[in-house]
């Protein structure tokens, strides 16, 4: 047999071998949260709050988190999006292709969607030290939204750079101003604009490290901006380093909550996003 | 170009060094061709998702001739084309039944060894596709793949087959720039020296010049005519004019049928079926 | 718009600065020579080596890269070039779904199945004695974060290549690995270059997951049995006690402040990097 197919065959065994591997990795992690978080998982866990002796394996849930978090996430969603769309299309739009200042802005956000979310959470902990903020809510919706702007900008920009320039022309053609324009191009890029809300969210409920600065913990749910938050993966994290195992059980569990919140997510939007491409032009 | 070789070129290099054996296909020997080098296809039939898309073909193409293939859009030129080297294998629910012989070799048989089929019969397609390479390294590749290592070999092969396709002058400069600097007509003219350079007996060429200006489309066809004296060629055409110019045989094909065949003297001058009449003439097209 | 524009421009000198004006008070007490090759990690008797730190983070980058980028590029070039399209349909979508599982969950499976196993099995091998909580075990739980994430960017990047470029190499009598090693590799080269970029920044700078497995201890890794501490880690795990000495903090700032000047220096080169492979390739 000749070399070349002897090397083929080699690689061919390696690519199997590779794809057994990630999903054997993939399957593991789920399975490992599954068998773990299913026994500590209760009704408790997402109804009630935190009682008193919670953490050494008293009563309560992680309803504290759990609302935290999704102040946070929905609050610097809608900041986020509120503050991206105009930005992806002032560089699609409104500058030329050839831009200087387009091609400097994509830079920067390039850069800031690779800066830790950690360096986030350091300097939005500065600017609260410097504004005389204390750890709270709005604090951790400041970061997370600071965090998720650059993943916005940058899918969205994706998608709307791709979008035909010959519609824009048609819609000037017609005598549309710019502004009824972009509602068109709006239409074009709309499950651009799902995926990247997709992909924000599950980025901002999983990041425990820009909140960890910033919003604090708390065994409450929070009733004002200024008062700390719980977020689910702090909650995972500091049970985790807990001593007792039915602190670390229920860690599990809060583990299990998270992925699943994120799966159903994910596949929920999938599924919107799928239904938006349909009016598309292609 | 080397040293822009990728970093996966280094990783695998280790790979391609065992298959130094073979080295000695050389150029020389690739020469000693079958005289009586033919392609017979026998009873064809092509279904994909169960669309019949060529019934019953039953054809011989020759060695040294030019065959064009001619007949309406989606008629399934394409598809007897691209089954003579087995490029429609990638078409996913694909059936195909009967037999085609290269030199009396079934290529459909299932010991085949497809990589050797494709060597034997170059395909030159309707766009040229550089690969993303230099022009050196696009004339090689094929060579390369077949275990030619030695560097002298390759010089000589990029030369003898730039020369032969007119690109030597107009590049012999820049060997090592990126193919895709070409203008289309050269990249054209790039992509048939490549295919020539790994020796095959018979070249398919699928509406080769369509996607050319004038000029250049005028260039391919020249090389073709001259090419006659080496390989086999078979063409599928759009432009009935192009295979008045330069066919020696022509299939005419309707709706995944062989409708007649011949010499381009008899089926241009003399046609028997009604359909070819009506198609020569214009009626439909 | 152009407001927003510019303001998300200055958000990022803004974070360059403000770290670096933070980082002031450690940077005037000690010469930034000082702060960067000390090993030394003593912040009550005023000793600030960040050596230990940085050697951790890129140690640990370096090697989940090792393990994903092998796996991630095989697998993405079965899936697409050799998988059939069924098998597409149904595991392209798994990929996606699958890089959105938040980084503590990895770090949770992390604690659960890889240190015990490198402090049971694997460890006693090689090493008398580790905790399991280690650099080889922050490598694999980062690794393995980012491969999801890898296989799907890369098939994305080896679809978009058209399929012209498979019928030309493969009518020349090309095997399919030599049609995928020597030209969609290659063709694609750019692509995943800004993939590998990309999971880099999310190796470098992931907090829990690691925090979670890599065992905190501030010295240089010797081996990859030994436990590191990379720079996320310190900061996260300190933060609550930086307010009380003004040194401290600064020092923590510093640390933030090298993550953001590697990202911002390694997004440069990768970006010159990244126009000198297209200028090449022609693309």
């Amino acid at each position: 047999m000749k070399t070349k197919f002897i090397v083929e065959k080699i690689f061919f065994g390696l690519m199997i071998i590779s794809v057994i591997l990630v999903f054997a990795f993939l399957g593991s992690i789920l399975i490992t949260i599954i068998r773990n978080g299913w026994p500590a998982m209760s009704w408790d866990m997402i109804t009630q709050l935190p009682g008193g002796g919670f953490y050494i394996g008293k009563e309560g849930g992680v309803l504290n988190a759990i609302v935290g978090s999704i102040y946070i996430v929905g609050a610097s969603t809608i900041l986020g999006l509120l503050i991206s769309i105009p930005i992806v299309f002032f560089i699609n739009i409104y500058l030329k292709n050839d831009s200087k200042l387009a091609s400097i802005t994509r830079l920067s956000f390039d850069v800031l969607y690779g800066i830790p979310s950690i360096v986030y959470g350091a300097f939005g902990f500065t600017i609260m030290i410097f504004l005389g903020l204390r750890t709270s809510l709005l604090g951790g919706i400041i970061v997370i939204t600071l965090l998720i702007i650059p993943i916005f900008v940058r899918s969205m920009d994706e998608v709307a750079r791709q979008l035909p320039k010959h519609l824009l022309e048609a819609s000037y053609s017609l005598g549309a101003t710019r502004y009824e324009t972009i509602k068109v191009a709006i239409r074009q890029i709309a499950p651009g604009i799902a995926t990247a809300t997709l992909l924000s969210i599950g980025r901002a409920i999983g990041d425990a490290a820009g909140v960890m600065f910033t919003a604090g913990f708390t065994d409450s749910i929070p009733t004002s901006l200024d008062q700390p938050a719980a977020t689910l993966p702090l909650a995972i994290f500091f049970q985790l380093s807990s001593p007792l195992p039915e602190v670390r059980e229920r860690a599990y569990a809060a583990a299990l909550l998270l992925t699943l919140i994120v799966l159903v997510l994910s596949i929920v939007g999938r599924m919107i996003t799928h239904r938006f491409s349909k009016n598309k032009i292609k | 170009m080397e040293k822009g070789k990728s970093v996966f070129g280094h990783i695998f290099k280790g790979f391609n060094r065992s298959s130094q054996h073979d080295e000695d296909i050389s150029l020389a020997e690739e020469c000693n061709r079958a005289e009586d080098a033919v392609i017979k296809i026998e009873n064809l039939n092509i279904y994909i998702r169960n669309n019949h898309i060529l019934k019953n073909v039953n054809l011989t193409l020759h060695d040294k001739k030019i065959t064009c293939i001619i007949g309406p859009s989606g008629c399934g030129k394409t598809t007897l084309l691209r089954s003579i080297n087995r490029m429609i294998d990638t078409t996913e629910h694909l059936r195909v039944e009967g037999r085609v012989l290269v030199s009396g070799e079934d290529i459909y048989d299932h010991k085949a060894e497809i990589t050797h089929i494709r060597k034997k019969i170059g395909l030159l397609s309707q766009r040229p596709t550089p690969l993303p390479m230099s022009i050196y390294d696009n004339i090689t590749y094929g060579c390369r793949i077949h275990g030619v290592r030695s560097r002298k070999v390759l010089d000589a092969t990029v030369e003898k087959y730039l020369k032969g396709v007119n690109l030597w002058e107009e590049v012999k400069d820049r060997l090592h720039s990126p193919a895709s600097a070409l203008s289309i007509g050269q990249q054209q003219r790039l992509c048939l020296a490549r295919g020539l350079a790994v020796e095959p007996q018979f070249i398919l060429a699928d509406e080769s010049t369509s996607a050319l200006d004038p000029i250049s489309s005028k260039h391919i066809e020249d090389l073709f005519a001259k090419l006659r004296e080496r390989y086999g060629i078979i063409m599928v055409t759009h432009t009935l004019r192009q295979a008045l110019r330069i066919a020696d045989y022509v299939v005419f094909m309707y709706m995944g049928e062989v409708i007649e065949q011949g010499t381009a003297e008899e089926l241009f001058k003399n046609p028997q079926h009604e359909l070819t009449k009506q198609y020569l003439s214009g009626v439909f097209s | 718009m152009l407001i927003l524009t510019g303001l998300s421009l200055f958000l990022l000198v803004a974070i360059g600065i403000g770290l670096f004006f933070k980082s002031r008070l450690i940077l005037s007490e000690h010469s930034l020579w000082d702060l960067l090759s000390g090993s030394a990690w003593k912040p009550l008797s005023g000793e600030f080596g960040f050596l230990p730190f940085i050697v951790g983070t890129l140690f640990v980058t370096a090697l989940s890269i090792a393990i994903a980028l092998p796996i991630s590029l095989l697998s993405a070039i079965f899936l697409t070039e050799y998988a059939s399209s069924w098998v597409k349909r149904v595991v392209f979508p798994i990929f996606d779904i699958l890089a959105g599982i938040p980084s503590v969950v990895y770090g949770v499976w992390g604690t659960l199945i890889i240190v015990p196993w490198i402090a049971d099995k694997l460890g006693p091998r090689f090493v008398d004695y580790t905790s399991g909580y280690t650099v080889l075990a922050s490598g694999i739980v980062l690794g393995i974060m980012i491969l999801p994430i890898l296989v799907s960017l890369l098939i994305e990047i080896f679809t978009i290549v058209p399929q012209d470029y498979r019928e030309a190499s493969a009518s020349l009598g090309a095997t399919k690995w030599q049609t995928c090693s020597k030209v969609i590799l290659r063709k694609a080269m750019p692509g995943i270059v800004a993939a590998v970029v990309l999971s880099i920044s999310k190796a470098f700078g992931e907090t829990i997951a690691v925090l979670m497995v890599c065992g905190n201890y501030a010295a240089i890794p010797r081996s990859l049995f030994d436990p590191c501490y990379p720079l996320p880690a310190l900061i996260a795990n300190n933060y609550g006690e930086m307010l009380s000495l003004p040194l401290y903090e600064s020092a923590l700032m510093f640390a933030a402040f090298i993550l953001f000047f590697i990202i911002l220096v390694f997004n440069i080169i990768s970006r010159w990097i990244l126009r000198n492979i297209e200028r090449s390739y022609k693309m």
